[in-house]
């Protein structure tokens, strides 16, 4: 078999895979990226790069992975439908495939409604569902997403897509994920899991239509830093269903941010122990990313596999 | 029916500072039935102007008239005698009828009183709501007749996204998911397949692209 990048390998042979973010700075050094990266580097299989992030104005995804690149990580490309139209996503990828990247995530994007400007118009020219579908198409039948052909070189990105087992309706959240599915999504991060009740509901639903063998599922893992922070992921961020427990445990702990580390980590020997089905984690440290490594070598994920593609 | 607001009075009175008469132009179609723009808001208008001005010691005169409707041009003829002598006209009329107007009267100073917003529809007295995009190609067929192109904030033709939660939007609790609504009436139809079928692209080049959209019918026209 061909691989289509390290993740795609690691994925394919059975490895429970490690997927960490790195948010670019609001500013046009990379400085903080490459420390990062440089950090994460043998922990991590390969780091996603979101793409300005509840519509903030950050160093592009994409001039961020030439950083993390260079940094010796593999980066997965965050590419959202908020901000650009078909054109300018399809040339945005031929050039991120022309400087080495090899995995995309496809998202809608938060709404820039969010975000430092409100005021700017939206594009949503394709969605989530048809990127995922035309960037398979692109790759696998040489075409534009116009239908037009693709002489050569086409780019043959390993093909992500995310899944929110919080959001509803709930019974359709597995519905929308085998229609990625269907559409080429090859790998699936989740939204950052809190209640593990409802996740494990949706793995089993997921199991039962035998999805979890056509992809590749990495969990979602957000280590919280202060029982505000989850409070506030409970009250102010739509889809996010954090339990009432989890902020008291966080509230009554002496030490929050290393409660917050040790429920990660708990959080990931049960997944990868207990839920069946699930192939990775993918650890969204927001605005924490030096605490990953202590959560990839405590959650027994450390040393990661050596890959050699050539 | 088009919704319209009227704009902030000083808004309007500063695009006519300038002048000494103006001819408030109402319109009669759907700005009045949104009460924004007809005859008893054009009267009110006019009378907030003059009121304004003569404090501020500048008097104004506004004569006023209303339209069956700004958008056929054969409804404006009769302003030609009022729009002679005047500085300005106020159009009360949406976008449409501001343009007809201005098209007529080269030689006049022409403003809009109102914010055209959208095409939608009164869901109780004094509120409206955004209902159709005018995306030139509908496809309420494909969505349980709930518009997804207007009614979701990302216009996705593939939903819910993951902002979905309690049948709301992510952006206001107040915004109900398109999604949701339209999930829910695939259910009660019994067509929660058709939810399955990936819709592909729409074609903006049908909607707005670029350059007026024009719509033709060749039969009615009189030469």
């Amino acid at each position: 078999m061909k691989y289509l990048s390290k993740l795609h390998k690691i994925l394919e042979d059975g490895n429970f895979a490690v997927t960490a973010e790195i948010g670019p700075p609001k500013h046009a050094s990379a400085h903080g990226i490459r420390h990062h990266a440089e950090m994460l580097r043998d922990y991590v299989d390969a780091t996603n790069i979101t793409d300005c992030q509840t519509a903030i104005v950050r160093i592009s995804s994409i001039a961020s992975g030439v950083h993390i690149l260079d940094c010796g990580i593999e980066p997965i490309v965050q590419m959202t439908c908020r901000d650009r139209n078909r054109i300018a996503i399809q040339a945005d990828l031929l050039g991120a495939y022309s400087l080495g990247m090899r995995n995309v995530l496809c998202l809608s994007g938060d709404h820039q409604k969010f975000g430092n400007h409100p005021t700017a118009k939206n594009v949503y020219d394709v969605d989530s569902m048809q990127l995922i579908y035309l960037l398979r198409r692109m790759r696998d039948e040489k075409k534009f997403f116009s239908g037009e052909e693709i002489k050569e070189h086409e780019p043959r990105f390993y093909i992500g897509a995310v899944a929110n087992p919080f959001a509803d309706p709930f019974e359709f959240r597995v519905d929308r994920l085998e229609k990625k599915v269907e559409a080429g999504a090859q790998f699936i991060q989740t939204q950052c899991i809190f209640d593990m009740e409802r996740f494990e509901r949706f793995m089993e639903m997921v199991r039962e239509r035998g999805l979890d063998q056509r992809v590749h599922i990495l969990a979602g893992i957000t280590p919280l830093k202060s029982w505000r922070a989850a409070k506030y992921l409970q009250t102010g961020v739509s889809s996010m269903l954090v339990p009432d427990s989890l902020v008291e445990r966080l509230k009554n702990a002496e030490d929050q941010k290393r409660e917050g580390i040790e429920v990660a980590i708990e959080q990931i020997k049960y997944i990868k122990e207990k839920v069946k089905g699930v192939h990775g984690v993918h650890i969204m440290a927001i605005a924490w990313e030096e605490v990953v490594p202590e959560i990839v070598e405590r959650s027994g994920l450390y040393p990661r596999p050596k890959v050699d593609l050539e | 029916m088009i919704i319209a607001q009227q704009k902030p009075i000083k808004e309007i009175a500063a695009m006519i500072a300038d002048c000494k008469k103006v001819l408030l132009a109402g319109c009669q179609g759907c700005v009045a039935v949104c009460l924004a723009g007809g005859d008893k808001e054009t009267e009110i208008l006019a009378s907030a102007l003059r009121i304004m001005r003569k404090l501020e010691g500048n008097p104004l005169e506004a004569v006023t008239y209303a339209a069956t409707r700004q958008c056929d041009p054969e409804y404006i003829v009769p302003m030609d005698d009022l729009v002679k002598d005047v500085d300005a006209v106020i159009s009360l009329a949406c976008g449409v009828g501001v343009q007809y107007v201005a098209e007529r009267y080269p030689d006049k100073w022409v403003v809009p009183a109102l914010d055209t917003k959208f095409i939608g529809g009164s869901t109780v007295h004094g509120v409206w709501e955004e209902k159709c995009g005018l995306c030139g190609e509908c496809i309420l067929h494909r969505t349980g007749g709930i518009c997804p192109i207007i009614r979701c904030s990302k216009s996705i033709l593939n939903g819910p996204c993951g902002g979905s939660q309690y049948g709301k939007c992510e952006v206001s609790k107040d915004v109900d998911c398109a999604w949701q609504l339209i999930y829910d009436r695939m259910k009660a139809l019994g067509r929660l397949d058709k939810m399955m079928e990936i819709q592909m692209p729409k074609d903006w080049s049908k909607s707005r692209d670029g350059g007026p959209r024009r719509a033709v019918r060749e039969d009615v026209i009189i030469e």
